[in-house]
């Protein structure tokens, strides 16, 4: 019997280890009040007349994020206007990762003109809520009348180089779909990023 | 006297330019591990900007180092962009002096190549895939290895 009742704890220690932390498409996102480069704070309901929001999960220091810095401010371009605004997340601890610091943060946003909200998670409280798992990660959510609905988890595009101009733009074409009133066609996408430097843990 | 100084010249300027790191596709991969037959590949993804992954590659090296007269191969792969292949990926080899093949991941769409080398694989970094076409082994590991796992997955997998 003990066996038994061993090997049953063993199963369920094992599942909720393995389960996944985070939203999946469908969930509710919670709102935040998070620090933007320009001193303010920033929540997504201060967005009065916005249909949803491209939430993107990003960094600095990241390549890759490097590498979509101008894709996430031409979604920005693109959407706001239309009532999906990019809100951009920085992931990072600012002391294991030093080129992550809010003063970075500013300067970088500066130098590439962000015109979207570009705002410090400190704790990770937001990147582990969401469910981020590396940079950039993209959650577009879409207002309902029960909350802010996780619509697509994943990727920008699929090409992170630029070298297809025949790529699959995912956010924008769920985006699309969304203002038309259709469901995406496409909801979950994974690629290649950076891992997210979390803070270090005082050892005990 | 002018041979001996263009030989010295010569030689000297192999050991100053750095590795050669070659572009390599999955299907190109997929037909090395069938002509291998019974050699187990251990291929790892990596990036010279994936912290972990830096930090694991000397567990590889030393695999190939002791399976030296095995039948073992380890590739890695690395998912830097091309265009950093001579600015970072290759300078990053010569100066770690890493001994292993390594290649640059030469496929255009990340969606299909991540679902092609395991659908389970979220597209993090570092992974590894164990292979060997004759014994029909294929074992994927979303992780990072200290040495005593990766030989043990090896082991287990071979």
């Amino acid at each position: 019997m003990k066996k038994l009742l061993l090997a049953c704890l063993t199963v369920f220690l094992a599942t909720t280890v393995t389960a996944q932390t985070g939203y999946q498409v469908g969930d509710l996102a919670s709102d935040f009040n998070l620090k933007n480069v320009d001193g303010k704070n920033i929540s997504l309901a201060n967005y009065k007349s916005a249909k949803g929001y491209i939430v993107v999960f990003t960094c600095n220091t990241c390549p890759v994020s490097k590498a979509y810095e101008a894709r996430i401010e031409a979604l920005n371009k693109m959407y706001a206007a239309k009532g999906y605004p990019v809100v951009a997340i920085n992931t990072n601890d600012p002391i294991a990762s030093p080129g992550d610091t809010y003063p970075k943060m500013q300067e970088r946003a500066r130098e590439k003109h962000f015109s979207f909200a570009y705002l410090e998670d400190p704790d990770h409280v937001y990147t582990r809520k969401y469910g981020a798992m590396r940079t950039p990660h993209v959650f577009v959510l879409q207002k309902t009348v029960k909350g802010n609905e996780v619509a697509y988890i994943g990727a920008i595009d699929n090409d992170q180089q630029e070298a297809n101009a025949q790529r699959d733009n995912y956010v924008q074409n769920t985006v699309n779909q969304l203002l038309k009133g259709e469901k995406p066609s496409v909801t979950a996408t994974k690629a290649i990023g950076c891992t997210i430097k979390w803070k270090k843990e005082v050892s005990k | 006297m002018h041979k001996f100084i263009v030989t010295i010249l010569f030689i000297l300027a192999g050991h100053i330019v750095n590795a050669q790191v070659k572009l390599l596709t999955l299907n190109e991969l997929e037909e090395r591990v069938a002509k291998g037959k019974d050699t187990t590949y251990v291929v790892n993804f990596w990036a010279t900007w994936c912290g972990p992954c830096v930090e694991e590659l000397p567990f590889f090296e030393r695999l190939s180092k002791e399976h030296a007269n095995k039948p073992l191969k380890v590739i890695l792969m690395s998912l830097d962009f091309k265009s950093k292949l001579q600015t970072e990926v290759e300078p990053f080899v010569t100066k770690h002096k890493i001994k292993s093949e390594v290649y640059l991941v030469n496929e255009a769409d990340q969606q299909k190549f991540i679902d092609r080398v395991d659908k389970n694989w979220s597209g993090a970094l570092p992974a590894t895939l164990i292979l060997n076409s004759a014994h029909r082994a294929r074992a994927f590991y979303e992780k990072s290895f200290t040495y005593n796992e990766l030989l043990k997955a090896v082991e287990t997998h071979k």
